[in-house]
């Protein structure tokens, strides 16, 4: 139970005026621009833009820095500016495989077309840390080499010519949308998806983790994983004609999982699907992993009772806002309910008191 | 740059939408300094810069339905020239500036100003466009694994 209280306003505002003072911390040394964050710390605005669920660079570091590097804070700054826009449409659905890859690898063919391309990765790095960045060092200039032209084509793409990989077919259908209705089961896998892409990282991360353990194993292959940017094309109704009305940064992971196939089905590789907004790998192979766990059912795979294949434990735990919500009002004043709480225990006290003085006194 | 909707191989329309896309991805800096100080032609707002989103789509599986990833910022504006030609913009991000500038240049390449407006602002756009992605495109290339199998040493 809530109750308005009155008072606090001068300690608010006090309170307020210090976490102004603290975000900046010491004056001696120079303050971060929003565009020093976008450019430097790429990798946390992609973060929040995926969570946040608004792709926009400049706004996930302005939320970055007004949250002093709190990124579940700046996630809840985006989401509560993202509801003050109109919103004037839906894309066209981005296609990936049109990328301009920037990175591009697949862990079960070697000599796929187009190659493994490693971009710019943490992978092979020693994670030592590196001194030289603590201090103004020379950069190295990245190498370069001739580019090709041409498109690199999914890997699924071949898997699908030899028909041993289920497809997925486009039937038209609208998908449902959880920021324009309640996240009601059952939910589809379009749901399921939009609902993992905005999910916590950490959350779907240790989903997925649950499944490499044991939990509902599917045993994932990354087919293919790449990184790069896609034209996103929006109907115009004063035109008549789709435009692209800009361009995204996608991580996109494409797993190709066990299936031993079913009395209707021959046996074929089945698929989980990530893609997140930005260069977020982890999440977006988290996200794969956790949707083709969710996948148990239409598979007719056996519910092994893993929390990875119950949706409503996924779907209603996923999102960080939600959550963080929730857990955090238990800090805020409840004195009525805990002075209730208080008088029964007080009560309950004095009566256990009055029946043991009796029985004390019929023992004596 | 692809062609999913149908523009009836109508070849206006098609290159209507290719300097709208442009216009649409290009940083705000750079619209705005190509199109420096130039007087704006007479005009009227039919719709002044507004902000909104949109819902970014992708598809399940690569090919499959659509699934709602996101949405992305966007500004739309609409301009009207006194002598007739109506000019849209929406584009990327929140520049309400950068979007009359692109209804402007859109409204101006339906008139006979479009030749040097080509030139001045929309080739330069394409141009630098074109070079920022072959930078990209040639150091994603440098890291491409050249794979060779090691001498086994058995003759």
């Amino acid at each position: 139970m809530y109750v308005a209280v009155k008072g606090g306003e001068k300690a608010i505002d006090a309170a307020h005026a210090w976490l102004a003072e603290e975000r900046r911390g010491d004056t001696a040394i120079a303050e971060l621009s929003v565009a020093q964050i976008r450019e430097q710390l790429a990798l946390s605005v992609n973060r929040v833009m995926a969570e946040g669920s608004l792709y926009d660079p400049d706004l996930a570091a302005l939320a970055i820095k007004q949250a002093r590097g709190d990124l579940i804070e700046a996630v809840f700054l985006i989401r509560a500016y993202r509801t003050t826009l109109p919103r004037f449409g839906a894309t066209l659905p981005v296609e990936t495989a049109e990328m301009t890859c920037d990175r591009r690898v697949s862990a079960t063919f070697k000599d796929a077309p187009g190659g493994q391309v490693l971009g710019p990765t943490f992978d092979y790095t020693h994670r030592l840390l590196d001194f030289k960045l603590a201090a103004d060092g020379e950069l190295a200039k990245a190498p370069t080499r001739d580019a090709p032209q041409e498109a690199t084509p999914h890997i699924t793409t071949f898997l699908k010519q030899e028909g041993v990989i289920q497809t997925e077919v486009d039937t038209g259908e609208t998908p449902r949308d959880l920021t324009r209705e309640p996240l009601e089961l059952p939910a589809d896998r379009a749901l399921r998806l939009q609902a993992l892409t905005r999910g916590d990282e950490g959350f779907v991360l240790g989903m997925a983790y649950s499944t490499q353990r044991g939990y509902a194993r599917n045993h994932a292959f990354v087919g293919e994983l790449r990184i790069g940017t896609c034209a996103v094309e929006m109907e115009i109704p004063e035109l008549g004609f789709a435009i692209e009305v800009g361009e995204v940064e996608l991580t996109e992971c494409e797993t190709v999982n066990q299936f031993t196939g079913s009395k209707t089905e021959p046996p074929q590789f089945t698929r989980g699907y990530g893609l997140v907004f930005g260069q977020s790998e982890r999440k977006s192979i988290s996200m794969a992993l956790v949707d083709r766990a969710l996948r148990w059912e239409e598979l007719g795979e056996d519910n092994m009772g893993a929390p990875a294949q119950d949706v409503e434990f996924v779907l209603y735990h996923a999102d960080n806002i939600q959550a963080t919500g929730f857990l955090e009002h238990i800090k805020l004043p409840h004195y009525v309910d805990f002075q209730s709480e208080l008088e029964l225990v007080r009560k309950l006290r004095a009566e256990a008191e009055a029946n043991i003085a009796p029985q004390q006194e019929a023992a004596e | 740059m692809s062609d999913r909707t149908a523009l009836n191989g109508d070849p206006k329309q098609a290159a209507r939408k290719a300097w709208m896309s442009l216009l649409a991805k290009a940083p705000e800096a750079q619209v705005l300094a190509l199109w420096g100080e130039r007087p704006a032609p007479d005009h009227q707002m039919l719709r002044t810069p507004e902000l909104g989103s949109t819902m970014v789509r992708g598809r399940i599986g690569a090919t499959g339905n659509a699934f709602n990833l996101g949405e992305m910022t966007i500004t739309r504006c609409s301009v009207q020239l006194s002598d007739g030609p109506i000019g849209h913009a929406y584009v990327q991000g929140r520049s309400k500036e950068k979007a009359r500038i692109a209804a402007l240049v859109d409204a101006m390449m339906q008139t006979d100003a479009a030749e040097s407006i080509h030139a001045e602002i929309l080739t330069p756009l394409a141009e630098a466009r074109a070079s920022a992605k072959a930078v990209r495109a040639a150091k994603a290339a440098a890291t491409k694994v050249d794979f060779f199998t090691m001498a086994r040493g058995e003759d």
